[in-house]
């Protein structure tokens, strides 16, 4: 039998993401790969956006095409659930009772949506893989009302997507305003803006009591019908395996910032990891990001052969909802001063400030892609740990990019 | 064959910079680099149909604004995730301070 190579749990963006850094980085031994989905790794974050509002684009976006499976050389075993990692023995269980055994594994479970937990909280849809897509293009048919509980990215994204279709969308949020979590007053308050004007009920500040199969109960006795519910209260790392097994566990699997687990030959990576990140203060940082996920699996998988990488990119998100892309680097709670900019029309640029002046992230919001360019100099500046001239940041006539040679 | 179009004043970009032009229902972009020579692409990103003219050039990169994919605009290729499909080039040439583009 051969000597046991390299398994990755989970086949999602960061499993996918492993596969081609492993080969890239010249590993010639066996991967594994084993994914409870039926499908090969595909894109997520068209699940909420163009998958739902675009006929042209209802396949899912693989990630590893059966060519590209091909070419890495991968052993990928779809429809399969691990159920165990046993560490003594270095092997993995599956839900069929077999083994395989691993010389390093990686866990790439990602995250499952948070189920609410009112009364008739089995009543809500929640969205992850494209089985929920498929059943969410269905109910979002013209005039249907749609009821979204949660102001974060994915009940935004949803609710822009099923008022693009048609439906009569109301969306409700327990804080004060949506996004709350990460992003800064201004520019939740440009989406929320947008939201409305595009006729979306926006109800903020008030809790569920309960849910019927076709209404949503507020705690202030209002009660809003709906055909379809959907909740978008977040996602939970999927950290299961990883605390039978014994691995340390905080907000998520715990690594070290060698993307490396509690257990030397275990690494973790995606939205089911967490790792001290160094330029944001050595906080511990979870992240459920696109880009994060693709590079906290180069990490792994560079360091998984040998190396020692430490992981320091500076955390990047997006999100669209109608025709505004929103753009977050680097981290806004760092940055208490902010400068602002505002680089076109309706769009908003805003940069969060140390108080020694150094630049810890910055957010932006605007039509198409008016922000991109100054968040990816921001991102830029935030990894030199740069002290940036707050007057050039605020002058939308100046270009950023001198920031970078100063 | 040849078909060198008037894309734009050598002025019209910065340097170490990009911008969009659009001829017959297709879309390219200009770039000048940082040693102010001119080239042309496609104006889209081969990921998502995006506009590279809204994206950042550093040095002979183009980053997109979308997801950050990025391309050597010299010679088209992607250079790192999420593109992997190349960009195409189209040869410029600069008479007195207009640059075109040959897109046969
Ligand atoms: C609808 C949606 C929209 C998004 N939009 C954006 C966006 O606009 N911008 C952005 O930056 N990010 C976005 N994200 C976040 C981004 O998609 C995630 O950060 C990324 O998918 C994380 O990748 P991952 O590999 O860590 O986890 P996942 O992609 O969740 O993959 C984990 C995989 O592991 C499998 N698995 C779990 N447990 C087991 C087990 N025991 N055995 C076998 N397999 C298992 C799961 O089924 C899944 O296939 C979005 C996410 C969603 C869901
Ligand atoms: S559209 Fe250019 S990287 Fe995605």
């Amino acid at each position: 039998m051969n000597e046991p190579g390299i398994v990755i749990v989970g086949g999602g963006m960061a499993a996918a993401r492993a596969c081609i850094n492993l080969r890239a980085n010249d590993y010639l031994g066996s991967i594994i790969l084993v994914s409870e989905e039926n499908l090969l790794p595909y894109d997520r974050p068209p699940l909420s956006k163009a998958s739902i509002v675009d006929a042209a684009a209802h396949e899912p976006v693989l990630l590893l095409d059966e060519s590209i499976v091909a070419s890495l050389n991968v052993d990928v075993r779809l429809g399969q659930q691990v159920t165990a990692i046993n560490r003594s023995e270095k092997t993995i269980s599956l839900n069929d009772g077999s083994k395989i055994p691993y010389s390093k594994l990686l866990i790439a479970t990602g995250a499952k949506p948070r189920k609410l937990n009112c009364p008739g909280g089995e009543f809500a849809l929640t969205l992850r893989d494209h089985k929920d897509t498929v059943l969410l293009r269905e109910k979002f048919q013209p005039h249907k009302k749609i009821t979204v509980i949660g102001g974060g990215f994915i009940g935004l994204e949803l609710a822009s997507s099923a008022s693009k279709l048609g439906c009569h969308v109301t969306l409700i949020e327990a804080q004060p305003r949506i996004l709350m979590r990460g992003v800064p007053e201004p520019i939740a308050k440009i989406v929320h803006d947008r939201h409305l004007a595009a006729g979306v009920t926006m109800i903020i500040g008030t809790g569920i009591s309960h849910l019927t199969e076709n209404a949503v109960h507020l705690t202030d006795g209002r009660v809003i019908a709906a055909d379809t519910i959907i909740a978008g209260i977040g996602a939970a790392p999927e950290t299961k395996l990883a605390a039978d097994a014994g691995l340390a566990i905080e907000n998520g699997i715990a690594c070290n910032a060698q993307m490396q687990t509690s257990d030397p030959d275990i690494y973790a990576a995606g939205d089911c990891a967490s790792f001290p990140h160094e330029l944001m203060g050595g906080k511990r940082l979870r992240l459920e990001a696109w880009r994060s996920a693709q590079e906290q699996a180069a990490t792994a998988a560079a360091n998984m052969l040998g190396g020692a990488k430490t992981h320091n990119n500076i955390p990047w998100f997006w999100s669209d909802q109608f025709d505004l892309s929103l753009q977050i680097a680097g981290s806004a709670e760092l940055g208490p001063n902010t400068i602002t900019r505002v680089p076109a029309e309706g769009a908003l640029v805003l940069f969060h400030l140390a108080d020694d002046g150094s630049i810890k992230g910055a957010s932006g919001i605007g039509i198409g892609n008016a922000i991109g360019r100054d968040i990816k100099v921001a991102e830029m500046l935030v990894a030199k740990n740069a002290k940036p001239s707050p007057e050039i940041l605020a002058d939308p006539t100046q270009q950023l990019k001198t920031l970078l040679k100063a | 064959m040849t078909q060198w179009i008037e894309a734009c004043a050598k002025d019209d970009v910065a340097q170490e910079d990009v911008k969009r032009f659009d001829h017959a229902g297709h879309t390219y972009a200009i770039y000048r680099s940082p040693d102010d020579k001119f080239y042309a692409t496609d104006g889209l990103c081969t990921h998502e149909k995006i506009h590279l003219a809204d994206g950042l050039v550093m040095d002979h990169i183009i980053e997109c604004p979308k997801h950050n994919g990025r391309f050597d605009y010299t010679t088209g290729a992607a250079k790192g995730a999420p593109v992997c499909v190349n960009l195409k080039t189209y040869p410029t040439k600069v008479e007195g301070i207009k640059v075109f583009i040959n897109i046969a």
